[in-house]
């Protein structure tokens, strides 16, 4: 079946303005300022209910903000509509797949959404990124965690957007599997892509990130840099500092 | 293709697909609807003969109950793995996964329909296959009207944790004036004098709910996908 090309908003810049989220009387985000580049990748730590997931959402346009705003260059969301979300790829933690398609059927599906032309043809490239050419006609339901994470990214990965967001894109992933989404992460910064990652894995993206932006109840706080360590370190300390406080 | 079109097919697709690996929906629906037709069949056919009219009411009670059986799933297969995000975060209009979720609803009820209707006419003895295209225009327009706010039902409660519960207690009553017009055009469609003017206005307005449903659908599920 032909498709029709669906046009793509280009940003090189994400602001998000004093954004508040509320869910009933609970504050998930309290006043979050912050502003992403292209060619930026940044991580996003914070503890268990920190509202890392919820900013992840805000800034893929799916939860809307209840206060503040949220530019992809010179637009908001409402303004750019679905040729924003052309440029967006999210990786939530529950990964966004059939379990009842094939990972060939899975990606032929997003493929075709997002308009791609030969969505056969980015399947297989996909396949062979994530390493699963050999399982490709198998059902996601018998694969393992790691295995659906490499493709769930791959999936997100698809229309090459600009904007990408990852909540906890290591969990599953053995040493090799790893080590290339390392190497992809460095290939998509140097594309210019604009890359936030949600993470616990300190220890892996230690060195990796350009900055690293810590939330805490809802609010960014100022990770502790004075005392010269690892990132573990310094989050340790300013997780310390704020129990103080 | 146009690209509602292409969207609304590549959505429909894939729920086939998903479909035809567990046969969970179709089952389901397909063993209560003849169950229903079997149970009905024994309270009112005495020596070979149905009461009047309730033919047309255990048609439509099968269709209404077995339809609603067959909603849930729709959405609730998008909520595993939370792939309903995926979906709505594609750069496609809504709409189109609205439409795209209806048409394989309206599918899988049609085939059961088929099956029931045909039950229906043995057991009963309705002339439903001698009128066939009057029983097939009445069944299709109720569907739509049906399955559209039975769609956008489904599709508002997949994040709430009572959804199975409140998807029929807030589906009948607004498809209650639907399934009336379907039962009244039915009636005087296969009873022993068919009144096909009484008929023709039934089907009239079967068309007028399904114009509303429809359109309060799309103009609605946007808004209630997004959080």
């Amino acid at each position: 079946m032909s498709s029709q090309p669906i046009s793509v908003f280009q940003f090189n810049e994400l602001i998000v303005s004093e954004v508040f989220r509320y869910y009933g009387r609970r504050t998930a985000l309290r006043n979050v300022t912050l502003t992403l580049r292209s060619g930026e990748l940044v991580g996003l730590v914070g503890p268990n209910g920190a509202g890392k997931s919820t900013l992840l959402g805000v800034m893929a346009t799916l939860i809307q903000p209840s206060k503040g705003s949220v530019s992809y260059g010179d637009r908001s969301s409402r303004q750019a509509g679905a040729s924003l979300r052309a440029n967006i790829g999210f990786l939530s933690h529950d990964l966004q797949l059939y379990s009842d398609l094939t990972a060939r059927e899975n990606l032929e599906f997003f493929a075709g959404l997002y308009g791609l032309d030969r969505p056969e043809w980015h399947a297989e490239n996909a396949l062979d990124h994530a390493g699963l050419a050999d399982r490709a006609d198998d059902l996601v339901q018998g694969f393992s965690r790691g295995m659906r994470q490499r493709l769930a990214l791959e999936r997100v990965l698809l229309h090459k957007p600009r904007l990408i967001l990852l909540d906890e894109p290591f969990t599953g992933l053995d040493e090799v599997a790893g080590t290339r989404l390392i190497a992809r992460l460095r290939e998509l910064k140097n594309e210019d892509c604009i890359v936030l990652l949600a993470t616990h894995d300190l220890e892996i993206v230690d060195g990796l990130l350009d900055r690293t932006v810590m939330l805490h109840s809802g609010e960014i706080v100022e990770l502790e840099k004075t005392m010269h360590g690892s990132l573990r370190e310094q989050y340790q300390r300013t997780l310390q500092l704020i129990s103080k406080v | 293709m146009n690209s509602f079109l292409r969207v609304a097919w590549l959505v429909m697709r894939k729920d086939l697909r998903v479909e035809s690996r567990s046969w969970e929906m179709m089952s389901t629906t397909l063993f209560f609807a003849v169950s229903c037709v079997l149970v009905f069949s024994f309270a009112f056919v005495r020596e070979g003969r149905a009461i009047e009219g309730a033919a047309a009411g255990i048609l439509w009670i099968a269709v209404a109950f077995s339809g609603t059986l067959s909603l849930g799933p729709t959405f609730e297969r998008e909520r595993y793995h939370d792939a309903l995000r995926g979906l709505l975060l594609a750069p496609v209009e809504r709409a189109a996964v609205f439409v795209g979720k209806l048409f394989g609803v309206l599918l899988l009820m049609s085939i059961v329909e088929v099956v029931v209707a045909v039950l229906v006419a043995l057991l009963f003895q309705a002339p439903i296959i001698q009128y066939f295209w009057w029983i097939s225009a009445l069944l299709i327009l109720g569907n739509l009207g049906f399955a559209s706010v039975g769609t956008l039902f489904a599709a508002m409660l997949a994040r709430t944790r009572s959804r199975a519960v409140l998807l029929p207690i807030l589906l009948y009553p607004i498809t209650m004036p639907a399934l009336i017009a379907g039962v009244m055009g039915t009636v005087a469609v296969i009873q022993i004098e068919p009144n096909f003017e009484l008929a023709r206005f039934w089907l009239a307005l079967l068309l007028f709910f399904d114009a509303i449903f429809l359109t309060l659908a799309l103009w609605t599920f946007e808004p209630v996908m997004t959080e």
